[in-house]
Formats: C-alpha cells, structure tokens, sequence
C-alpha cells in the first residue's frame, strides 16, 4: 500500500505542477528527475513551450512549437494497481483518462498509440518504465504551420491506420475541438477523480529529488538520424 | 473443429518451432494459461528476466511474457562488457514502439559478454527470447543469488495471478 494513499478518500496522492511556456528540454529534465528521485506521484502541465523545436517522443513526427501542451503523468505502479508497468497498459490507462476529458466533445479516440479525433492525430505519446514507476508523456499538437509541417519527411515507421497520409491529412489542430483552458481544466478534474491532487510551485519540489544522473540530454545530429530511422520519432534539435 | 483451432492456437501461442525444440537448453517447456512460452531449466525474476546458469556463466535475458507484453523491441540499451550488474538493479533498457523499460539483472555479477546481434536486430527480443535474444553473459559474483529465483512452475503461476489481477 502507498504511503501516500489517504486513508478516508482512499485515492493516492498526486503532486499537480502547472508549466507555462516552460522549455521542453528543462520540462523532460524535471520529469527524468522526478521519475527517478521521487516517490510521489506527479502530474505536470506545460501550457506552452517558448521555442520552435523538434521535440523527440517515441512516435509520431510532428513539429512541436510554442503552442504546443504538454501532459505528464508519473505513477507509483502500486498506485495504480489495475495498470500493469507496460506499454500497452498504461497507454489503454491514459486513453480512458482522456476519454473523461474529450467526452461530449469530439469523437476521442486511443488508435494504436495516438490520440486522435476520428482517424487524425493531436496527440503523440511516450513512456519511460522502471521497476516501481512510470512516467506518461503527452504532446498534444494544439496549432500548427502548414509551411513548418512541409519540413518534415515522412516517417520510416509509421502506425497502421495512418494509410500513406501525408501529415497534412494526418494530424489535427486541438484548437479546433476544444478551449485550452477548458482541456487543462478537464484533465485537472479526470487525473483528479483517481488521485488527490495537490497543486504545487516548481520552487516547492523538494530539493531532495536532485540526486540523480541525468541522461536526458540534446541529440546530436548523428544520434537523431539513427533515431529516426530506427522508430517514427519526435526529434529534439534546438 | 473446436479442439483442433484450441490446438493449433494454443501451437502458435506457445510459438512451437523448430529452433525451440533444437535447443541446447531443455527442450521442455510448460504451458502457461498466459500463452507465453516458458523454458523448464531457467531460473526467474519477478521482473520477469530469465537466468540460464551454466558452470561459472549466466546468460541473462527477458521472458517471453514480458517480450509479449512490451511490444515490438525496436532498441536494446546495454552494458558494456567488463562491467558489473548488482541483483535487482538496471542493467539497460530496452525501446519499444511507444516506450523505453528498464532491464533488472536477477543476479549480481561481473559482464563477460553482450549479445551484439541486438544492435542490428532487436527484434530478436521478440522473435528468440531465450535464444538468439539473450542479453549479457554474467560470471555470477553470488551463485546464491540464484536460489531466490523462480523455477518454471512458480513463474508460470506468478505470471497468471499477475495477468489477472489487472
């Protein structure tokens, strides 16, 4: 049982850290950080990021730009006894966590690893799991340039029902299903009904959590063409 | 016609073939309700890696189960040889599709070899878990380590009480 369950509600714990426009890179370092140095759960929101990057997630290429928002959810394994630590599970998990937020509102779907409205992307998703913890990772592709969109090359692994789709007929704007307040409140309130949240400052994270070897770091060129064509990926260049 | 598309299921599930039964390890192998194959003769992790202990080396890899679970292995992160693996401790990580899982060695050691095929061919993982997608080999530095791991029968009943819990 987890220490951090309360007893009279009965939901575990959850630490609610609310970014804005904080850089991805800086955000992937908290998350690595609390991944690995915290024993509590986590929710992260990042509404916005302040510059045009390539971020790398495992799947999905797409432009990440300052428009972009990004979700992530770090759990303790034992607080979430029904999600088994594997892909599969926890991505099935976080697709029925967003089908509370996108209920009534679009036709939400989770198609293999994406988030999609009907049969377009919106929302890429990565996972990094150890033996005790999992996180959640989400950029959702609020906006985005067609004339920055024509730079990327189609990807060398691509999900099934993306059916040679070019990107412009692929992925979809989030802006244009639904509210950024709305979406940010909506995914407060479903994260909230399976944990408690408690809101926190990024001044407030225990200093503690530091303690670690990070491995998040920039690719280098040479890295991000091995990445990209041994997985259809997000790449980070800046 | 039921018992015979139960069988040749269950024949694919198990992944029946011939590199299996031309193993060098014991050809027998148990039926678990799960459907993934596991190899009498091994010892294992509730981590799910498997542990094939041979006079002074162990070959180290995942299971079946957890190959299945994980997905399509698109990338293997690995130690170097030379190095040192400490029980229930990451020793690499191994990307699928959607995700990067952390690999824990089931016993502790020094790294005497690494399985380079895995660099090219990940997909080994998926393909010959107990095979051609074995990991590291390890010169254990605690051989009692290996006495806390599970036999076949255990993991098969560890592995269907985990499935159903969730």
């Amino acid at each position: 049982m987890s220490v951090n369950r309360v007893k009279n509600l009965g939901l575990p714990l959850m630490n609610l850290v609310k970014l804005r426009g904080t850089p991805i890179l800086q955000q992937l370092l908290l998350e690595e950080r609390l991944l690995r140095s915290s024993s509590d759960n986590w929710c992260i929101v990042n509404d916005g990021t302040n510059l045009l990057t390539l971020s790398w997630v495992c799947l999905g290429t797409v432009i990440v730009d300052e428009n972009t928002l990004f979700v992530s959810l770090i759990c303790n394994r034992n607080d979430v006894p029904d999600v088994q630590p594997y892909p599969r599970s926890v991505m099935a998990w976080s697709g029925s966590l967003y089908s509370e937020v996108f209920n009534g509102i679009a036709d939400f779907q989770l198609r293999e690893n994406d988030y999609v409205f009907g049969d377009r992307k919106f929302g890429g998703n990565a996972q990094s799991i150890t033996r005790n913890r999992w996180i959640h990772h989400t950029s959702f592709l609020w906006d985005y340039s067609v004339s920055n969109m024509a730079y990327l090359k189609l990807p060398s692994r691509v999900p099934q029902y993306r059916l040679e789709r070019d990107h412009t007929d692929f992925v979809c704007k989030m802006k244009d299903y639904i509210e950024r307040s709305v979406f940010i409140e909506k995914t407060i309130k479903a994260v909230g009904t399976q944990f408690m949240l408690k809101e926190l400052s990024l001044d407030e994270i225990d200093d503690s959590c530091r303690e670690h070897v990070e491995t998040t770091r920039l690719l280098t060129l040479d890295e991000l063409k091995e990445t990209t064509t041994r997985s259809e990926s997000i790449a980070q260049a800046v | 016609m039921a018992l015979r598309m139960w069988a040749s299921s269950t024949a694919n599930a198990l992944k029946l073939s011939s590199s299996v039964s031309k193993s060098q390890l014991s050809p027998s192998f148990s039926i678990s309700r799960c459907f993934s194959s596991v190899l009498d003769g091994l010892k294992y992790a509730n981590s799910h890696e498997w542990v094939k202990h041979e006079g002074s080396v162990a070959t180290i890899g995942i299971t079946d189960h957890a190959q299945d679970h994980l997905g399509e292995v698109v990338f293997v992160e690995l130690p170097e040889e030379n190095g040192s693996v400490s029980k229930e401790k990451s020793f690499g990580a191994v990307e699928s599709v959607k995700a990067t899982s952390e690999i824990l060695s089931p016993i502790s050691g020094e790294v005497i070899e690494v399985n380079k095929k895995l660099t090219e061919a990940p997909g080994l993982i998926n393909s010959s878990p107990y095979e051609d997608g074995w990991m590291i080999k390890v010169k254990p530095s605690n051989p009692s380590e290996l006495e806390s791991l599970m036999g076949s029968k255990e993991y098969i009943k560890f592995c269907e009480e985990e499935d159903a819990a969730h």
